[in-house]
């Protein structure tokens, strides 16, 4: 129990100090992670409503692939990334290895199966709803498809939470392809495995809070961005 | 603008259509009229009512028959109807957004645009409630929202599968008073129906319809006065037409 | 409104990502593959501000085990390997990966138990003996079993104690395929006997009942070597920045950077 009060002050010292280097490395989670979740998000979005709207072979295939790859190891991605953008890899002539891109990218295989399996399930329910007056009222196409994301927008940015929570908290996809280089690709999760691995289990303990914090805080500015539209907007 | 006569007549010939394994319309004629008249659809559950609307809007596609618009506008025959469903589904947003919608879905901009849904609702009685959410309105506000967002597309056609059935009696009212109004303006409305009272005060032409086939068509004072169909009488007469069904049916179905 | 600003946003953190990752890039600068112990001992971030302040030549440092750096370095992924395998090491070279192998410093490793000592091995001088007295009382001893220098060394010493500690593997001998530290804090709770590098030893925060039994047999000495993995095979590779560093740590400067390595008032690495 000592380590955790322990934990708690040193998570509280460092906010309170605002340790440059605590600093850098939350920065640069958000920029991996937020980056991840946005590419994530013009991938996702879409292929998720084609899969809701059109019909084609192979899509009851996609639709479980994707559910599949939503539980698919963040190591595992990782293992394969590297493998595509190491020196000896097929992309490793754009020098990615150990880069923050390269971070994104495997944040992006790992965002994309949920932000488009949530999407589908979100835009096939309301398209449920609105197909038989939709078609009443001779919507074109375009014009269905864009009323059916506005829609369904809070939803969809649940979607996107659910995507983000899990791009900020592996550790696995980030410490192969990121190498956990410091002010370079460090970011929250490989500092404290670093941490861990240094013994200092109060100071893991302290970041893992932050962390935890840091998601919270972007939780609550969604969840409270969600009810002020729906109070104005209606649900 | 589109008037009664642009696609008028409707013509649904040998309509047949199956769901779940059951026939529902079974080879099925009927001819609506250019003629400005409010002709509602009555009969059992299960009846086919509702399909039958859905089949002449357009929405469900019949295994075996056709559906013909005769008019001289037949071309454009999908943006010179509207319907009003039993529920409505509105969109996420204000109801003034809801309107909006619909206009810009038939190209319809502009002065114009906002023109019509200013009178839309005035006539509906909505102008308080543009800007409130559609999805937080009452349930009978929600269904007047509904008709309104069919009526300002100014369709030739306008159909309603029981637009009142979930509405408490003024509520009704209400739609039933926008109803007349809108059939005053030209407009050939047809409407499925429950409630018999509200058949006589509303109905210039009433369709028995039974088991996927129409029993009975017939001026709506002539009906009230006496159906010649002995279904159509006990269903007027509120007899379960159930335990009466097999032994009438044989003798039908036979002929 | 508010998803637009929202996406507004986030383009903003993207684009901005992407900048920074490439502003980054054009400050040259080399990439080390190394083992856990060096990074975790806080051995590099004590002397590669140095090397970077007298050269401008940025070092990114990723700690992996030994087997992983080597087969990094193989890849063509990193400028430099150091590491702590002479055997792996030697082979590296003569396959053609890298050019030649500079020790650069040395420490030793040290058999930690718990305080008890249930194998009765406290003092005991010769680390062969020592394991040996493991294995006959089936005390718990955690392995790294991750293919790393330390792992291998271990598994050396086994050899040589004419024990085959696989055969207990999952009673006694607990394999856990994890970095020293991890290493580390699992014998701690566990109560079990390990074999770790000093560096990691004297930098580790959570020893708990943990404590230095046998050290001092030359059979512990830990030997760290640089390779600058040759250009000619990965033309890619930075090798007058990776020579550079490896030239330093092998000058008066360099030596003087990782002598002045202490923790705790005690000197961590030795250089050559």
């Amino acid at each position: 129990m000592d380590e955790v009060r322990q934990a708690f002050a040193q998570a509280l010292a460092l906010l309170v100090e605002r340790d440059a280097r605590l600093l850098e490395i939350i920065g640069l989670s958000l920029e991996v992670s937020l980056s991840a979740v946005l590419i994530a998000a013009l991938i996702g979005l879409p292929l998720g409503a084609l899969l809701a709207l059109q019909r084609f072979p192979g899509r009851k295939v996609a639709i479980v692939a994707l559910n599949v790859m939503m539980g698919l190891p963040p190591v595992v991605v990782g293992l394969v990334v590297y493998l595509l953008v190491s020196r000896a890899g097929p992309l490793g002539v754009l020098g990615l290895l150990f880069t923050p891109a390269a971070m994104i990218a495997a944040q992006v295989v790992l965002v994309v199966p949920i932000v488009a399996s949530l999407a589908r399930q979100v835009i096939e329910s309301l398209w449920e709803e609105y197909r038989e007056t939709f078609r009443s009222l001779a919507v074109p196409p375009v014009m269905a498809l864009a009323a059916l994301l506005w829609d369904a927008r809070f939803a969809l940015v649940t979607a996107l939470l659910a995507g983000f929570g899990r791009a900020i908290a592996e550790v696995g996809a980030v410490m192969i392809v990121g190498g956990n280089i410091d002010h370079v690709t460090r970011v929250m999760t490989t500092a404290i495995a670093l941490e861990v691995s240094k013994g200092n289990l109060s100071l893991a303990l302290a970041l893992g809070l932050v962390l935890i914090g840091l998601s919270l805080a972007i939780n609550i500015a969604a969840y409270g961005a969600k009810e002020l539209g729906e109070a104005r907007r209606g649900g | 603008m589109s008037g009664v006569g642009d696609i008028l007549p409707l013509e649904l010939a040998g309509v047949s259509l199956t769901r779940g394994g059951k026939r529902v319309l079974k080879d099925l004629d009927l001819t609506l009229s250019a003629e400005p008249s409010r002709t509602l659809i009555i009969g059992p559950n299960g009846a086919g009512k509702s399909l039958l609307l859905k089949v002449a809007h357009g929405l469900v596609t019949p295994e075996r028959g056709t559906v013909r618009w005769h008019g001289a506008g037949a071309g454009a025959a999908r943006r010179a109807q509207a319907m009003v469903f039993q529920r409505p589904t509105l969109l996420r947003r204000s109801a003034r957004a809801n309107l909006a919608f619909a206009l810009r879905a038939r190209g319809v901009g502009g002065a114009e645009r906002e023109r019509r849904i200013d009178e839309i609702l005035n006539r509906t009685g909505l102008a308080r409630l543009a800007h409130a959410p559609a999805r937080a309105l009452s349930f009978g506000e929600q269904q007047r929202l509904a008709l309104a967002r069919a009526l300002v597309l100014r369709p030739a056609v306008l159909f309603l599968d029981e637009p009142t059935a979930n509405l408490d009696p003024a509520a009704g009212h209400l739609v039933e008073e926008l109803i007349n109004r809108a059939c005053g303006e030209g407009i050939k409305v047809v409407m499925t129906c429950h409630d018999l009272n509200q058949v006589r005060r509303l109905a210039d032409e009433v369709i028995f319809l039974h088991r996927g086939r129409i029993k009975e068509r017939a001026p709506a004072e002539q009906f009230f006065a006496g159906p010649e169909n002995d279904l159509a009488r006990a269903f007027l007469a509120g007899e379960p037409l159930w335990w009466r069904r097999r032994s009438i049916y044989d003798g039908i179905e036979e002929g | 409104m508010i998803g637009a600003a929202i996406s507004r946003r986030l383009f903003l953190a993207a684009s901005s990502a992407f900048v920074v990752a490439g502003a980054r890039a054009d400050a040259p600068f080399i990439t080390v593959a190394s083992t856990t112990s060096t990074q975790n001992s806080g051995l590099f971030d004590h002397i590669l501000p140095r090397f970077t302040r007298e050269s401008g030549i940025a070092v990114r440092v990723v700690a992996v085990g030994t087997g992983a750096a080597l087969r990094l370095a193989r890849n063509g992924d990193a400028d430099v390997l150091i590491v702590h395998h002479r055997a792996s090491e030697e082979a590296f070279v003569a396959a053609g990966f890298g050019r030649q192998r500079h020790e650069v410093m040395h420490n030793d490793f040290l058999l930690v138990g718990p305080k008890d000592d249930p194998a009765g091995i406290a003092g005991e001088a010769n680390v062969v003996q020592a394991l040996g007295a493991i294995a006959r009382t089936r005390a718990p001893f955690a392995s790294r079993g991750d293919d790393s220098g330390t792992h291998r060394r271990e598994q050396a010493l086994w050899r040589e104690a004419g024990v085959d500690p696989g055969e207990a593997s999952g009673l006694w001998y607990r394999e856990l395929g994890a970095g020293m530290g991890a290493t580390l804090n699992l014998a701690a709770a566990l109560g079990a006997y390990t074999l770790t590098d000093r560096g990691t030893w004297l930098g580790f925060g959570n020893r708990r009942n943990l404590v230095v039994l046998s050290e001092g047999d030359s059979r512990l000495r830990n030997t760290y070597a640089a390779i600058l993995v040759d250009p000619e095979r990965h033309p890619h590779v930075k090798a007058v920045a990776g020579q550079r560093f490896i030239d330093w740590l092998l000058s008066p400067a360099g030596r003087a950077a990782i002598e002045s390595f202490e923790i705790g008032g005690k000197r961590l690495f030795h250089a050559r």
